[in-house]
């Protein structure tokens, strides 16, 4: 498989804290990668450089083979952004047929999407609503919405369940697998241990250092532990 | 197209925000009508009194109505009632021509006092009065009141003032709300956001700048010698330049407070070089500071058209100078939105 997303010796300062750390990953077409981490670790600065938000210092990311940030490649990637990014003022279809129209989506073909992204995200019924009375975990899914409208072959996804109950957390979770099958790429960040499991693939980032790669099985054969959270614990300790 | 979805993305926005959009354009009337009120009022009646005159001419004035006549013997009575306050001054014989005393402690009074007598005098007479109380005007006329002559400044500066708070505010959430860290993650251009905020704010200003000149020309009767729609193109550039600077300033604040807080650094300052008080007696440490600031030019433009009649020969630099603030502070703009994504 053809790695959908190289990221080479990528460093970030911000002043003179070092954010990212020499971080070289590759993440192939078709799989859901995790980058798990505790607050502060450095994942949205990370996944935001692959959306052409951030640019690193050192290093280079590429993202469908072509150096970030690059507007072809923008217009592929399907970013939900760690805070939600709603008009207030706006109903929930206002807001996305705003976004589809940014990606040339109109008529007939934009309400077929939002109709399909809102059955996704389980808000078809309050698609008129404005969205300032939308609760926190309605902002997060129509976020989710949002990113999937014109059908992105990447995804990138900063914190997406955070505020979601379990219950519609697992049909997010099921929607993610939908996709993949769809050949959709999929890059989450997580600071829960439970949904990193469900990935195919995580990245265990702490201060900026990249400190483990492989299955979610792997990584915890790999450390003798029986829970991805011991795996961590002992990747951090090793270091 | 993009710009066009960005356009009606603002223009719903403002349309849903009822509250600002009241304030928009009842604020600007609530206060000019309050200067209307203040300023024009109701005409001031003078008090004058007259000594020893002859009895016609007396009977001829007191039947113009606009004024409370009072009559004295001599003119240490009449000097004790202007002491008084009884009256706001009066007209004695001195030699063969007329002489008025005015009491002086209040301008409008003074005026309105000079006024009545020498508009009195002269349809009594018109050549006799004519060298006793000359007042002439260059523009405008008699008619001519306090709230005309800066009314058209007051007219650009709350235009300007309201534009730059809103954009800049609207901004400045598009920034801390993370939408436009979202618009930058879309095949959305950074020139295409500068354009569709320009636009968006652009149709709404033309909008507000219609409903507001309209109002305070047609209602308020505030002079207007020159064509209406010079007025529009003027309020429509003036706002343009506000809605750019706004939009860049916004990038220095933080929240709303902070954008509340450019208003006495960059708003306020520019109603003292913008006409409303004499530019030719302000320091020569200062004078250089008004050719820098927009208002200064949307200004001088809506007086040569509201108050001298003028057209576009007299406002094409004044227009020339706004049009290149505003390109400037765009392109200024586009400049700073690099900070957030490099291409
Ligand atoms: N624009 C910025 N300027 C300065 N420091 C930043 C900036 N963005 C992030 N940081 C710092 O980088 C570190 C990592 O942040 P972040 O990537 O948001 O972590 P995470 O998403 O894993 O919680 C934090 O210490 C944060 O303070
Ligand atoms: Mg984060």
């Amino acid at each position: 498989m053809n790695p959908i997303v190289q990221m080479e010796q990528v460093t970030k300062h911000f002043g003179k804290q070092e954010v990212l750390k020499g971080i070289s990953l590759d993440i192939n077409e078709g799989e859901i990668f995790g980058l798990l981490g505790p607050s502060g670790a450095g994942k949205t600065t990370l996944v935001k450089q692959l959306v052409g938000l951030e640019v690193p210092s050192t290093g280079k990311n590429k993202v469908f083979s072509i150096v970030m940030p690059s507007l072809d490649v923008i217009s592929k990637i399907g970013y939900m952004a760690q805070s939600d990014a709603l008009y207030g003022e706006l109903t929930a279809r206002e807001n996305l047929q705003f976004f589809a129209s940014l990606y040339g989506l109109n008529g007939a073909r934009q309400k077929e999407r939002i109709q399909a992204c809102m059955e996704i995200v389980q808000l078809n019924d309050h698609t008129d609503k404005q969205v300032s009375n939308y609760s926190g975990g309605m902002k997060r899914r129509l976020s989710l919405a949002i990113a999937l409208i014109h059908e992105p072959k990447l995804l990138i996804l900063d914190e997406p369940t955070v505020g979601i109950d379990p219950v519609l957390r697992k049909s997010i979770w099921e929607s993610f697998y939908e996709l993949k099958k769809q050949g959709v790429t999929i890059i989450v960040t997580t600071h829960v241990m439970d949904e990193a499991d469900k990935c195919d693939r995580l990245g265990m980032i702490r201060d900026g250092h990249l400190i483990a790669v492989g299955t979610p099985h792997a990584l915890k054969e790999s450390m003798n532990s029986t829970s991805l959270e011991d795996a961590f614990l002992s990747y951090g300790g090793g270091n | 197209m993009r710009v066009i979805a960005l356009v009606k993305r603002i223009l719903k926005q403002i349309v849903r925000d009822k509250r600002t959009m009241a304030l928009l354009i009842m604020a600007p009337i609530l206060v000019l009508t309050m200067l209307h009120l203040v300023f024009n009022g109701e005409n001031y009646k003078p008090k004058v009194g007259f000594v020893d005159l002859p009895t016609a001419l007396v009977e001829q004035l007191d039947d113009a109505d606009e004024a409370t006549v009072n009559l004295y013997e001599t003119t240490d009575e009449a000097q004790t009632a202007l002491k008084e306050r009884d009256i706001d001054g009066y007209v004695s014989r001195s030699g063969t021509s007329l002489q008025l005393t005015l009491e002086g402690s209040d301008p409008t009074i003074n005026g309105a006092t000079m006024k009545w007598l020498q508009e009195s005098l002269k349809s009594l007479n018109p050549d006799s009065s004519a060298a006793m109380l000359e007042v002439n005007y260059l523009h405008g006329s008699s008619k001519m009141s306090q709230f005309d002559s800066f009314g058209p400044v007051l007219l650009g500066f709350f235009i300007f003032f309201f534009v730059f708070l809103i954009a800049g505010v609207s901004f400045l959430r598009e920034r801390t709300t993370g939408t436009l860290e979202r618009l930058l993650c879309s095949p959305l251009r950074k020139w295409e956001i500068v354009i569709g905020y320009v636009i968006g704010f652009g149709i709404f200003t033309m909008i507000q700048a219609t409903i507001i000149a309209s109002y305070a020309i047609y209602v308020l009767g505030m002079m207007m010698e020159g064509a209406f729609i010079y007025v529009l193109v003027i309020t429509l550039l003036l706002s343009l330049t506000a809605l750019t600077l706004g939009v860049l300033l916004s990038a220095f604040a933080n929240n709303e407070l902070q954008m509340i807080q450019f208003i006495p650094l960059v708003i306020v300052p520019q109603i003292f070089f913008s006409g409303l008080f004499n530019l030719e007696t302000i320091s020569d440490y200062l004078s250089w500071v008004g050719p820098l600031t927009p208002l200064y030019y949307g200004a001088d433009a809506l007086r040569n058209v509201m108050i001298r009649g003028y057209g576009w020969g007299e406002i094409s630099f004044d227009l020339l100078m706004l049009a290149g603030f505003s390109l400037l502070f765009m392109i200024l703009n586009i400049l700073a939105l690099k900070k957030y994504r490099s291409i």
